[in-house]
């Protein structure tokens, strides 16, 4: 991260690609501190929130969503150029998202399915992160983010320092909270094992699976886990699928997805 | 935004990208020698072809799936195709877990009409930028928002797991009921947040309107015994009164090239409008007796046609659904089953049920298996396009002679009306006013 002028508010700026706008919400989510951080921080650009635009550069800008058309490709490189330090939010901005599913499909099949005029639409073949296209400073997970992650590293950015994200995986956070295995004990498949920390395992405390909504963890063993998969009789199909969600692209799910395919 | 005088005779006015929408859109308006020409409403949300990637996709995933459509109203994405998906099997859904379904929308309507009330819609009526500016003159009221939209998030915290893309929703209820406790440690809060309801349609009804009514269609679902939730017939003003697996009998959509967002109309009669003045409007009779009267005290009739003053009708929603919340919540015992149990079969399903913004309509059909062939979904915001292009068409008209800039803020705020979501839309906004 670097440094911020002590003189003057930092100025935060939040940036739209393809995307829910779940992850921007979750800045108005925190409802306890958003005053403060409005306190702390000159919310310079944030067209969700406010129809005041204060001009760049800015200090801190959040990024939310991936790069699917050729305008966004461009758009993307000029934001780089206004912003010290670059964030990007989601699994859209850090993995391609749900959409990338488009990159294991057909663009033009799609568009034509969803839409009568396929040729009013300006759209890439691919649905790719930001990182694709220009340097990233950091990048939090989530699909949704975790609001408490976000305020994290908002802070961390405030006083120079790197925010705490932990890397491991989501079993981790299920020993944490006391929750018992959901794979071990009751046959139920999940993610959880190769997928990143952040979300507090919300899903096997509910009696299901993880379903990866924060990308893969660091050097994940999705080969090790695929065959305790299929010992639990779930189909290769099934497995692909389930590389397949929410962060579809980020590359150990992808390169899992497609060596099950083959 | 952009001001740009051609001549002295004409004028463009644009804004690139509207604020306070959930989503990427803007307006184009054309007038020629004083008179209103064309309305676009631009949509240049990116597709993300959701309709296309479920394809192949397990029924079971749909609910996690179309989620991600939006993230402001998840719970609407998760109910359509729930509702869709048991309407192949021929399930119905009935006593506590329908209740707690309920209750999750609640929660939603609470966030979302709280969100939009306060932080997205207030702001405009007394000329802030922002919520975050409104603060720092009315830090009460916006704390008092701020409170009541974390209520909002806390029931769907706890009956689905998170307040964004809640993980605990399936066909056939829920992965995991809440405990009993769980849910009444939200009764407290629910008590404060009746009064800030009362509150809040005090302060909203007190706001400076514009006349402006309109003749809409309105459109919502009706159910015989209940303000919509999930389930009911489409009725509307004019006399429509069909079940929802008549949707595209009566409503068709197109494909215009100013947006990546499909137009719907309802066949050989035009526009409508879906959202909370259509339920209201629409099922006044089916608000608790409490609710109407906080509705008639704060000057609303039975009826509203002035979308000015849907922010009221928002309040007085959510008065609604905190109070069906707190009998919800009082009257719940743990089920035995988290959800009902069905057998998969082929067939084509409907779904459809009352975002905050509107009727959300799903169908889908599957095969034996359960895997998805063909999935169709259309959001609220998509279906009121067209009227609110009609409406902006009117204000402008109505206001010719109003400044750029003022003339600018005013068509946002007519925009803004709506609660457009554009992300759902595309699955929506920036002015452009071309004067001459």
């Amino acid at each position: 991260m670097k440094r911020v002028n002590q003189t003057r508010k930092p100025k935060l700026a939040v940036w739209k690609f393809a995307s829910c706008d779940g992850c921007q919400l979750s800045l108005l989510d925190c409802e306890d501190e958003l005053l403060a951080v409005a306190d702390a921080i000159e919310i310079a650009n944030f067209p969700e929130a406010s129809r005041a635009v204060v001009k760049g550069p800015y200090d801190l800008s959040l990024v939310e969503g991936s790069i699917t058309t050729p305008h966004d490709s461009e758009r993307i490189q000029k934001i780089r150029k206004v912003s010290k330090t670059l964030v990007t939010i989601g699994a859209c901005a850090t993995s391609g998202g749900i959409q990338a599913l488009r990159n294991f499909g057909e663009v033009e099949e799609m568009a034509s399915i969803v839409y009568a005029h396929p040729e009013y639409i300006q759209s890439l073949a691919t649905s790719t992160p930001i990182s694709d296209h220009v340097t990233v400073d950091f990048e939090l997970r989530g699909c949704p983010i975790n609001k408490n992650q976000l305020v994290e590293v908002i802070s961390a950015f405030l006083h120079n320092r790197k925010p705490n994200t932990p890397g491991h995986s989501v079993c981790v956070e299920c020993k944490k909270r006391g929750t018992v295995c959901v794979m071990v004990s009751r046959g139920i498949p999940c993610l959880g094992p190769v997928t990143q920390a952040g979300c507090g395992a919300i899903c096997p405390a509910f009696n299901r699976g993880c379903y990866g909504c924060f990308g893969p963890m660091e050097t994940p063993n999705t080969r090790a886990l695929s065959d305790g998969w299929k010992k639990l009789g779930v189909t290769d199909r099934d497995l692909v699928h389930a590389y397949r969600g929410f962060n579809a692209y980020a590359e150990p799910f992808r390169k899992e997805g497609d060596a099950l395919e083959k | 935004m952009k001001n740009k005088d051609k001549d002295s005779g004409s004028r463009t006015i644009r804004v690139d990208y509207l604020a306070r929408v959930e989503g990427e859109g803007g307006v184009y308006i054309r007038i020629r020698d004083g008179q209103v020409k064309d309305v676009k409403l631009k949509i240049f949300e990116p597709p993300r072809y959701f309709e296309a990637l479920l394809r192949g996709r397990k029924y079971l995933e749909a609910p996690d799936i179309t989620a991600r459509i939006c993230g402001i109203c998840p719970i609407a994405y998760q109910m359509g195709a729930c509702h869709a998906m048991e309407d192949i099997f021929a399930l119905r859904v009935e006593g506590t877990v329908r209740e707690l379904r309920r209750l999750i929308y609640c929660g939603e309507w609470i966030e979302s009409h709280a969100l939009h009330v306060f932080m997205l819609h207030a702001p405009d009526f007394l000329g802030y930028e922002s919520a975050i500016h409104m603060a720092k003159d009315h830090p009460d009221i916006v704390e008092l928002g701020l409170r009541i939209k974390k209520l909002g998030n806390e029931i769907m915290t706890v009956v689905g797991g998170r307040e964004i893309h809640p993980i605990n929703v399936r066909v056939g209820g829920f992965y995991k009921a809440p405990s009993r406790e769980a849910l009444r440690a939200l009764l407290p809060e629910l008590e404060w947040a009746r009064d800030a309801a009362e509150q809040t349609i005090r302060w909203v009804s007190e706001l400076p309107f514009p006349e402006f009514e309109q003749a809409y269609e309105f459109v919502a679902l009706r159910h015989p015994e209940e303000y919509p939730f999930n389930e009911g017939r489409l009725i509307s003003s004019a006399g429509l009164d069909i079940p929802i697996t008549s949707f595209f009998d009566y409503i068709e959509e197109s494909h215009v090239k100013h947006s990546t967002s499909l137009h719907a109309h309802m066949k050989e009669r035009g526009n409508y409008f879906v959202g909370p003045m259509a339920r209201y409007s629409l099922n006044f009779d089916q608000l608790s007796p409490s609710v109407q009267e906080a509705a008639r005290a704060s000057g609303l009739g039975e009826t509203c046609s002035n979308p000015f003053k849907s922010i009221i009708v928002r309040a007085v929603e959510i008065l609604h659904a905190v109070e069906e919340a707190q009998r919800i919540i009082q009257c719940y015992e743990e089920p035995r089953e988290s959800f009902m149990p069905y057998e998969v079969r082929a067939g084509t399903g409907h779904g459809c049920t009352e975002a905050p913004r509107g009727i959300c309509y799903h169908r889908y059909t599957v095969d034996d298996h359960g895997i998805i062939e063909d999935a169709s979904i259309v959001p609220p915001t998509s279906q009121n396009q067209s009227r609110i292009e009609e409406d902006l068409y009117h204000y402008v008209e109505q206001n010719i002679d109003l400044p750029d800039d003022k003339m600018q803020w005013q068509c946002e705020q007519a925009i803004r009306n709506y609660d457009p979501c554009i992300s759902c839309s595309c699955h929506f906004l920036k002015l452009e006013m071309d004067r001459e």
